[in-house]
């Protein structure tokens, strides 16, 4: 079975204006429209495209969250994965956490190909890919915006500050997606209605022996400061002085 | 910037001037998601009756990726299909730049199969249900909405009436939204009253009817979307008796089906003109002359107005929820407008230190309009979901008593739903305008085009004044008043269900008092009405103006319980906090309009009888 793997997170839907908690312990999600972090669409689009491409057999989404992400998966299904594993959890998750799970499926379900977005929109972090090719001792290619698979490798390319980078990378491999790789397509009515039947597994983080929680702890979350009132100055001797006044410059 | 699916736009300002400045539409998730899970609870009707496999997790991801369908793919036309209308040549209909692809994708991805029978290639999703994508559709793009809205009652017609051949020839094309439909029924002089139309039906050897004869105002009637239009005709056999009772119902495409079942030679059937219209300018509405249409009887002879009224009904509710889905894109323009646009400062003392001038939506006048406007799109949209729910119960309840009641209930909601909603459009979008000030009244803001478009809601598929006799003649005094006594008890109970809890007891109290307004009022007319008939039609469009404001009462009690609770779980959540503020508003600055029209319905026909025709003359 030529499986490939693909990350799905869901997250706060990237139209809806954050808001904090007035209690300052995270933002709010209560009502909150959410959906599958963009990239990792991406991922999954790529993932649908190679297996109608005939260079794989199954696509598996996988997610860890709490019991409504079920709702991202069954969209995931919808779009056209073959199956999805929920790792169920209400405990917030580090990546490295994120990662040794990953690992264990991986290691179970032996995927030649395991595609993520390069980050999640909501703590940007960008690193469970990483982490996760080092844990699996296999190639990596991060924010790739080109994948070309053919004869056991993937050809990607990757936008750099100087331009372009095409990278060789023997499978099995991680790869992480950026944003202009491809463009998601829409999910079908039927096809919804078909995904209620697909499988989806649920799982708990013991299940892979991974200890629940961050190593990390939230302090506070703050919304960003509002923009202050602007002000105009006559010339640059005096934008000079504001901004030095101000320990800008 | 993000840009996923979201990016992909069809037709985005094309044929716009560039400075055109559109609101973009959002779908309403939260509220819609409030009302089909919290208020109303579909999913449990569903597991009562047996559909299991409707779960909240499937029928929330109907709603999330139709929603990204009404945004993405069809809200970009919208304006496009105002500014840039229809082509008309050589008796053919080009549609606006974006229909076309929007249409094939509608059809491509399933959507246009949603409520149709699984055994014609549907996927068998209750009609109430679908009440909330229809909802994103209409507020994405009306007039387009109108070629497969008719197309999906057009199918429904045929396979409740059709015989086999029939079904099998016409069904699988329509759900798949290879050809469309239409609903021919107006004559020039043949409109609200349909027993004095003239077109003709000639029986022919085999079996088929020759159709020979005008029909005006044909939505759809001619366009470019499909291979084929299947239109649904009304015309008179030779030896049909007079009136309406003397009328049937016919299928007639405009190509013939030819072997394969496709579409084959032209039948006849040609597009004279289109009208121009004060609105919906990109939904062809057609003068269709038939002559010598081949045609196939659809039901029985002569019973083609009760066979037209499964559409009709079903029309009408339709209507009623264009009423109300264009209220949520004007009101959804209007805060965005609100909140932006700056203007002199509030009385009560500077907002905005930092900005030139405080938004508008400072002033307390602003805010009665955008309050008002709140709480007839939400009120409303509990309103259309509600008879959905019912909808669903008649014909998915197994016990014929119960599904009776809920046919009387939708039975008596429906000339509510259409009448009411549909007037509440013109004031919510004429307050569109409203806030929107000069920027309003001139085309570039995008509101006029609700306002006009709202316009036809209150006239098609039977006017407002129609709907109130409906209302008041047919299922108030055709039952002896039970139907509002009905309908009163259902209100009973909710007053009873949420009466208790101490931010609803003030609305419940108010609410128990308009019952009994509203029971005293229907039993005085009902007197009046005994001794002439001239009081029905003198009363019915205040009368169902009472009825309306009542119901829509009933919808904001109902919506406040249920966010009242939720409050007092999350205090912080401003969604329920502000539906809770917008049913005070509702309750207190709407509700007692029932008093005007109350007395209104009361004055009686005296007065309005008492000029001849010729003493209403110039002066």
């Amino acid at each position: 079975m030529r499986r490939i793997m693909v990350g799905v997170k869901r997250v706060v839907d990237y139209n809806v204006r954050i808001r904090v908690k007035p209690d300052n312990t995270g933002v709010i999600t209560e009502g909150v429209k959410m959906s599958i972090n963009p990239f990792d669409e991406i991922a999954l689009e790529q993932a649908l495209r190679i297996k109608e491409q005939g260079l794989a057999d199954e696509v598996l989404a996988v997610s860890i969250g709490p019991a409504d992400t079920q709702q991202q998966l069954r969209t995931a299904l919808a779009m056209g994965a073959d199956r999805a594993i929920l790792v169920q959890t209400d405990a917030a998750m580090a990546p490295l956490s994120i990662a040794k799970i990953f690992q264990k499926i991986a290691e179970a379900e032996q995927p030649f190909l395991t595609l993520l977005g390069k980050q999640a929109i909501d703590e940007d972090n960008g690193q469970t890919a990483q982490m996760l090719a080092a844990l699996l001792d296999r190639p990596q290619a991060t924010s790739c915006s080109k994948v070309d698979i053919a004869d056991g490798k993937a050809t990607v390319t990757r936008e750099v500050d100087s331009g372009l980078e095409t990278l060789e990378v023997d499978l099995p491999a991680v790869l992480s997606v950026d944003l202009r790789l491809n463009e998601p397509r829409y999910v079908k009515l039927p096809d919804i209605m078909k995904a209620k039947k697909k499988p989806l597994d649920i799982k708990s983080v013991a299940d892979y022996g991974v200890t629940e929680g961050a190593a990390f702890k939230t302090v506070k979350v703050d919304p960003p400061p509002s923009r202050q009132k602007g002000i105009i100055v006559k010339d640059v001797a005096e934008l000079v002085g504001v901004l030095k006044q101000k320990g800008l410059v | 910037m993000l840009h996923c699916r979201n990016s992909r736009t069809l037709g985005v300002n094309r044929g716009l001037p560039e400075d055109s400045i559109v609101y973009t539409y959002r779908a309403p998730l939260r509220d819609i998601r409030f009302v089909v899970h919290d208020v109303l609870d579909f999913e449990e009707n569903y597991r009562a009756y047996g559909r299991e496999d409707l779960k909240r997790e499937l029928l929330e991801g109907i709603l999330e990726e139709g929603a990204r369908f009404a945004e993405d793919v069809l809200a970009p036309t919208n304006r496009v299909g105002d500014v840039h209308g229809l082509v008309f040549e050589n008796g053919e209909v080009r549609t606006p730049p974006g229909f076309k692809e929007a249409y094939d994708r509608y059809c491509k991805d399933g959507w246009i199969t949603m409520t149709a029978d699984p055994a014609w290639g549907g996927q068998g999703l209750p009609g109430g249900f679908s009440l909330a994508f229809g909802e994103m559709l209409v507020s994405g793009n009306m007039a387009w909405r109108m070629y497969s809205g008719l197309t999906e009652s057009a199918a429904l017609t045929i396979a409740a009436h059709g015989s086999d051949t029939l079904k099998r020839t016409y069904l699988p094309k329509m759900i798949a939204g290879d050809w469309s439909g239409t609903m021919c029924l107006t004559e020039a002089h043949s409109g609200t009253d349909l027993g004095i139309l003239k077109t003709r039906a000639e029986p022919q050897a085999d079996g088929s009817y020759a159709i020979t004869g005008t029909k005006i105002f044909i939505s759809a009637g001619e366009h470019d979307l499909t291979q084929n239009i299947v239109h649904l005709v009304l015309a008179r056999l030779p030896d049909a008796p007079a009136g309406t009772r003397g009328i049937s119902l016919f299928v007639v495409p405009k190509f013939r089906p030819d072997a394969n079942g496709d579409a084959g030679e032209r039948n006849g059937v040609v597009c004279g003109s289109i009208e121009h219209k004060m609105g919906i300018h990109a939904s062809p509405t057609c003068v269709m002359h038939f002559n010598d249409s081949t045609g196939w009887l659809l039901g029985k002879p002569n019973e083609g107005l009760a066979c037209m009224f499964t559409m009709m009904n079903q029309a009408r509710l339709g209507v009623g929820l264009q009423g109300h889905g264009l209220s949520e894109l004007a009101w959804q323009a209007s805060i965005a407008y609100a909140n932006d646009r700056l203007q002199g400062r509030a009385m009560s003392g500077v907002k905005e230190p930092g900005k030139a001038a405080d938004p508008i939506i400072v002033h307390p006048d602003v805010r009665r309009m955008l309050l008002t406007q709140k709480a007839f799109v939400e009120g409303g949209r509990v309103l259309c979901f509600l008879t959905g729910r019912e909808i669903d119960s008649a014909h998915l309840n197994p016990d014929p008593q119960a599904r009776q009641a809920s046919n009387d209930l939708i039975a008596f909601l429906t000339p509510i739903v259409k009448g009411f909603l549909t007037e509440a459009a013109m004031e919510v979008t004429s307050l569109a305008v409203q806030i929107h000030g000069g920027h309003g009244f001139i085309r570039q803001t995008g509101v006029e085009q609700l306002m006009r478009d709202a316009r036809i809601t209150p006239i098609y598929e039977g006017t407002n004044g129609v709907q109130a006799l409906d209302l008041l003649g047919r299922k108030v005094f055709g039952t002896g008043g039970k139907s509002q006594q009905m309908i009163a008890a259902r209100i009973v109970d909710s007053i009873k269900k949420f009466g208790g809890l101490p931010e609803i007891a003030p609305l419940a109290a108010d609410l128990g008092r308009r019952l009994e307004q509203w029971g005293r009022l229907t039993a005085e007319l009902g007197l009046a009405a005994k001794n002439n008939p001239d009081e029905v039609g003198a009363a019915a469009t205040d009368y169902l103006h009472v009825s309306g404001y009542i119901c829509l009462a009933w919808c904001w009690l109902v919506a406040a319980g249920v966010a009242a609770k939720k409050h007092a779980e999350d205090p912080s959540d401003d969604f329920y906090t502000a539906k809770l503020v917008t049913a005070r508003h509702y309750f207190s600055r709407i509700l007692p309009r029932v008093d005007s029209h109350a007395a209104a319905a009361r004055a009686g026909a005296t007065g309005l009888m008492a000029l001849t025709a010729d003493q209403f003359a110039i002066a």
